[in-house]
């Protein structure tokens, strides 16, 4: 239980980063450690307590396996996630260009 | 008619344009519009030919829980056509208002990506394969936001990426405990196995999907990125956005998630309805005070979609039935009024609602169609927006929620007062203006002129007979919550 326990916590760090920093790149960190902290969570729904790597073998007796679904989830989820970054570094290189700052409370040309 | 055929003709355009469409302008838009009304033409045809029936394809030959499988009722049918309808009218009046932004074919690319993530979602029948489309389509919606390329454009694209990751790592775990409850990711075997899943989990999945959903909706807790990146993106975009987007990656995955897959469970109906009047009355009461027009037309996106989540959360088919109905109101009411916003800020370089004048001579399709899309959004009778909001009402009182109706009634006048502001000080402002900087080209026009009609032609759907044909079968498809999962595993297994 306290391993799910501490990835929910590290999905929170994420969210409390992402809320309270002002720095684009943090922003941008914290979004990152968002998203580790989900896929961790899949590939730890998908482990057996002394399961094996989910492969039949000639010669390997059939044990209990670690179910693959979540792996395969997971590399879906990195390259989505891959996708993201890039895209949030590529805005803010071109936020930079036009206000020579990674600062949020500077960058503020639109009001809610 | 297999169904990947409506993820494959915008997806092969996309990558086609991208090959051919450097070397010559006219490949891009070309194109792109023979796809999108091809993808019209055969939506249309599935949705009559469907009825209240439903049509289930398993990709690769897989069988359903090991593969994944794409499933079509009546409401994601609908959805399909409401998507390329916008589309269409957003290509059309994109040709003149794109081509002075710079080179087009990346976002014609861009555009058939963004139209073939939505379709994706709408046939899906597998939980993690609309979140992956999901991202498709949002991934396309990025860069078209900072098209412009405009500081304030980029800080709006970046705002919206941000908001886009939390939603998606909310919706990525929602998947993860259904998987771990259920261990199966179709739809239909998820809604089955969900009666064994214990009630205390069901809430945390379902809160986690409202939260993830509900951010890419813009429902009211979760808005704060829609004013800026739907008043920041080129206005055929807003009006994708605007008129489409929010609903089919938002309203649509709602439902669908838990009306036929969580067989909409009280607690969340009643979050519904809160959410849906907090939404409606805040949303139109920041918009009275804008005088940037898109920002304006933005708030109304809100408030408009909470009617939609109002009608869906009375849980009635009264209530469905308007909410569907609205659903295809306001796409075509917010887009015509997203591509008037365009038209008057090529012709008069402003946006400001002060800065604007004497649009009804020297832009009378603008200013005529204009006028048609303020009474519509405002529910004035000849109009679709009123008989939808008709609907919803009615559905409200006879389900004992008067205050919801009170507060459905309340917002329309407020978005009738914010509508006149737009029309005295906008589009018949006193400002002398004597020569437009660019005219509207015949796209545009046609494409304000296809919307405006349309404002009216869609009253007729309110009629009996026509209603049975096309309304009732998307509202049994919804309302009908196991009756989703019986008829995909029933009919092919």
């Amino acid at each position: 239980m306290i391993i799910y326990l501490l990835c929910f916590a590290l999905f929170l760090i994420g969210l409390y980063g992402l809320i309270t920093k002002r720095d684009l790149i943090k922003i941008i960190l914290a979004s990152g450690i968002m998203g580790y902290a989900v896929n961790l969570m899949i590939v730890l729904f998908g482990y057996r307590r002394g399961a094996v790597y989910p492969i039949l073998e000639k010669g390997k007796e059939a044990a209990i396996m670690v179910d693959p679904l979540p792996q395969a989830l997971v590399l879906t989820s990195i390259v989505i996630e891959l996708g993201t970054t890039a895209m949030l570094v590529a805005l803010a290189i071109r936020l930079f260009n036009k206000y020579k700052t990674f600062d949020i409370t500077k960058i503020r040309r639109l009001r809610g | 008619m297999t169904l990947p055929i409506f993820i494959i003709i915008p997806l092969a355009t996309a990558f086609l344009i991208s090959l051919v469409g450097r070397k010559k302008d006219f490949w891009g838009p070309l194109l792109a519009v023979a796809a999108t009304v091809a993808v019209f033409v055969l939506s249309l045809i599935t949705f009559f030919q469907l009825g209240t029936g439903i049509r289930v394809y398993e990709m690769g030959g897989w069988k359903m829980p090991f593969g994944i499988a794409l499933v079509l009722d009546a409401f994601g049918a609908f959805m399909l056509v409401i998507v390329s309808l916008i589309a269409l009218t957003s290509l059309l009046f994109s040709f003149r208002y794109i081509a002075h932004l710079g080179p087009d074919w990346k976002y014609y690319a861009l555009f058939m990506i963004l139209v073939s993530g939505m379709n994706g979602v709408l046939i899906t029948g597998d939980l993690f394969n609309l979140f992956v489309f999901t991202e498709i389509a949002f991934f396309a919606a990025f860069p078209l936001v900072a098209y412009g390329g405009r500081a304030h454009e980029f800080e709006a694209a970046f705002k919206y990426t941000v908001m886009a990751s939390v939603s998606s790592s909310l919706i990525l775990l929602a998947i993860a405990v259904v998987y771990s409850a259920t261990s199966t990711l179709t739809m239909a075997h998820i809604s089955v196995a969900m009666a064994g899943v214990r009630p205390g989990l069901k809430i945390w999945i379902g809160a986690l999907f409202l939260a993830g959903y509900g951010l890419k909706a813009a429902i009211i807790p979760f808005h704060a990125w829609l004013p800026d990146a739907h008043s920041s993106a080129p206005a055929p975009i807003s009006a994708m956005l605007s008129g489409v987007l929010i609903k089919a990656l938002g309203i649509y995955a709602l439902v669908r998630i838990f009306f036929n897959v969580l067989g909409a469970p009280q607690l969340f109906l009643q979050a519904f309805l809160v959410m849906g009047a907090v939404s409606l009355l805040l949303g139109v009461f920041l918009a009275v005070g804008q005088w940037d027009l898109k920002r304006l037309l933005a708030y109304h996106s809100i408030s408009q979609v909470g009617y939609i989540l109002l009608g869906i959360g009375l849980n009635t088919s009264l209530g469905m039935a308007g909410a569907v109905f609205h659903l295809l109101n306001h796409a075509l009411f917010k887009s015509l009024l997203f591509y008037n916003a365009g038209a008057i800020e090529m012709g008069l370089g402003t946006r400001d609602l002060r800065k604007m004048g004497n649009i009804t001579r020297l832009m009378p399709i603008t200013a005529h169609s204009s006028m048609v899309a303020s009474l519509a959004i405002s529910g004035i009778p000849p109009f679709n927006g009123f008989f939808s909001k008709l609907l919803i009402i009615i559905a409200a009182v006879n389900a004992h929620q008067p205050v919801y109706a009170l507060v459905a009634v309340v917002g329309s006048l407020l978005t009738l007062s914010s509508f006149m502001k737009v029309q005295r000080y906008g589009i018949r402002g006193e400002n002398p203006v004597e020569r437009l900087q660019s005219r509207p080209g015949w796209g545009m026009q046609a494409a304000m002129i296809i919307l405006a009609v349309l404002c009216i032609l869609t009253s007729l759907l309110i009629v009996p007979g026509i209603k049975e044909s096309v309304l009732d079968p998307v509202v049994a498809a919804v309302m009908n919550k196991t009756g989703y999962a019986a008829a995909v595993l029933g009919g092919r297994q």
